[in-house]
């Protein structure tokens, strides 16, 4: 890092770090806009997912009602913890809770986790592969590799689990039943428009509450890394700090990644629940 | 924090992986999860219908202890009163047979003694004879005091 720290000030390296490897879809509006596709947060997540599936896989392949192998008794220590979570929160009888609660809190946790990989070694081996195989210049090359720290994958899953929000709702009630609640509850029908707008407000705030917490943490917690890690660019005694701190963040960061994923799951498992519930 | 298709590729995709987890992974680990809860209930029943199995063999054999007991008693006592009878038996013999003894005892020694008094009731006649005619200095007639011998014989 010395090199490039003699070239950047923080706020560049930090800048850096921050940037996005986009993909413009349109080249002729730019790469800043919506036509464009963040590919190290596709790719990351991606990977992420299939390393969990796999695990999973790996698991139920051989899945036996006798004695478990070690794998498998972890996978389903960790699957039937969320199994129960999810049980004690939602009440229906949707199949369905489970998967996404699994989906979720796994998948959410891997994809955080990738904070602990040093920003550097991520950044200088995309800047590596992409001067030598791609040809660019490797200072133009970015790759964040915590997808949770992307507000799109967060908006995503938040948004996904809005749309099954709505789909339970539709499932428990019907289509008149949820309209019907949209409008009379909580003040009844003489009071149809501020339901309205209160129903509104209510419904969406949920998916855009869920992403932008992950989105936060991850986001803040990156840049207190990114912090930590200008500071080693401050000689021996300056490296030695960043060691120390990063440590302690990263010490700290853990118990992060596992509550923001356990939050996200449990208040969506808690939001599916709550569309099924009449007023 | 620019958003852009970004979003809909990762819906798309967390989608994907929701509907791997539900299809291909819960399903068959919570079989497996249910058939071993199933085992081990069946495991516990089994286990507690041991146990009173067991409670019950040992039920029937304090009773079977107990049943050989008594009987064991009875057989004791039944040997100590046999016992007691064949002592008394032996005693009741032993007696009879001292008293036989003794009767028998008793009979030859009456008869040793009559016999006895029979040899020396002749000896004193004779020897009374025999003193009186020393006495006299002359013969007696053994015949014509014989009233008077017999007398004599018959008081010793």
């Amino acid at each position: 890092m010395s090199d490039q720290a003699e070239k950047l000030t923080p706020t560049e390296y930090i800048q850096h770090h921050l940037g996005h490897l986009a993909h413009d879809l349109t080249p002729t509006v730019g790469k800043d806009g919506f036509m464009a596709v963040h590919v190290d947060t596709m790719v990351m997540s991606f990977v992420l997912g299939l390393i969990m599936c796999l695990g999973f896989w790996v698991a139920t392949r051989k899945a036996t009602a006798g004695v478990p192998g070690k794998w498998q008794a972890f996978v389903e220590i960790v699957l039937e913890f969320i199994d129960k979570q999810a049980k004690d929160a939602y009440h229906g009888t949707s199949k369905l809770v489970t998967p996404v609660a699994i989906t979720l809190f796994c998948w959410i946790i891997l994809m955080n986790a990738m904070d602990f990989i040093p920003v550097d070694f991520i950044a200088k081996t995309a800047g590596f592969v992409g001067q030598h195989v791609f040809g660019v210049d490797p200072h133009h090359v970015h790759w964040r590799p915590v997808p949770t720290a992307d507000v799109n994958a967060t908006l995503a899953m938040s948004i996904t689990v809005f749309f099954l929000m709505i789909f339970f709702a539709l499932r428990a009630k019907g289509i008149g039943g949820f309209v019907h609640e949209l409008f009379t509850a909580p003040f009844g029908k003489w009071m149809f428009p501020a339901n309205l707008l209160l129903n509104a407000v209510e419904l969406l705030s949920k998916p855009v509450s869920l992403a932008m917490r992950l989105f936060g943490n991850m986001y803040g917690g990156e840049i207190v890394f990114l912090l930590i890690w200008v500071l080693g660019g401050a000689g021996v005694g300056g490296a030695l700090a960043s060691a120390v701190f990063g440590l302690g963040w990263g010490l700290f960061h853990i118990l992060i990644i596992i509550l923001q994923a356990f939050i996200f799951m449990m208040l969506s498992v808690v939001y599916l629940s709550l569309m099924e519930e009449h007023h | 924090m620019n958003i852009n298709l970004t979003l809909f590729a990762q819906a798309l995709m967390f989608a994907g992986f929701i509907w791997v987890v539900a299809t291909k992974i819960w399903p068959p680990l919570l079989n497996a999860i249910e058939e071993r809860q199933k085992k081990i209930a069946d495991g516990l029943a089994a286990a507690d219908k041991a146990k009173q199995e067991l409670a019950d063999a040992d039920a029937r054999v304090a009773d079977e202890i107990k049943k050989a007991r008594v009987d064991a008693a009875q057989i004791t006592d039944r040997a100590h009163q046999q016992a007691v009878q064949i002592v008394d038996k032996a005693k009741q013999d032993a007696i009879a047979e001292a008293a036989r003894q003794k009767a028998a005892a008793e009979a030859e020694i009456a008869n040793l003694s009559s016999k006895a008094k029979e040899v020396l009731r002749s000896q004193v006649a004779s020897l009374a004879v025999k003193g009186a005619e020393k006495i006299l200095g002359r013969e007696i007639d053994a015949n014509r005091h014989r009233d008077l011998l017999d007398q004599v014989a018959s008081e010793i």
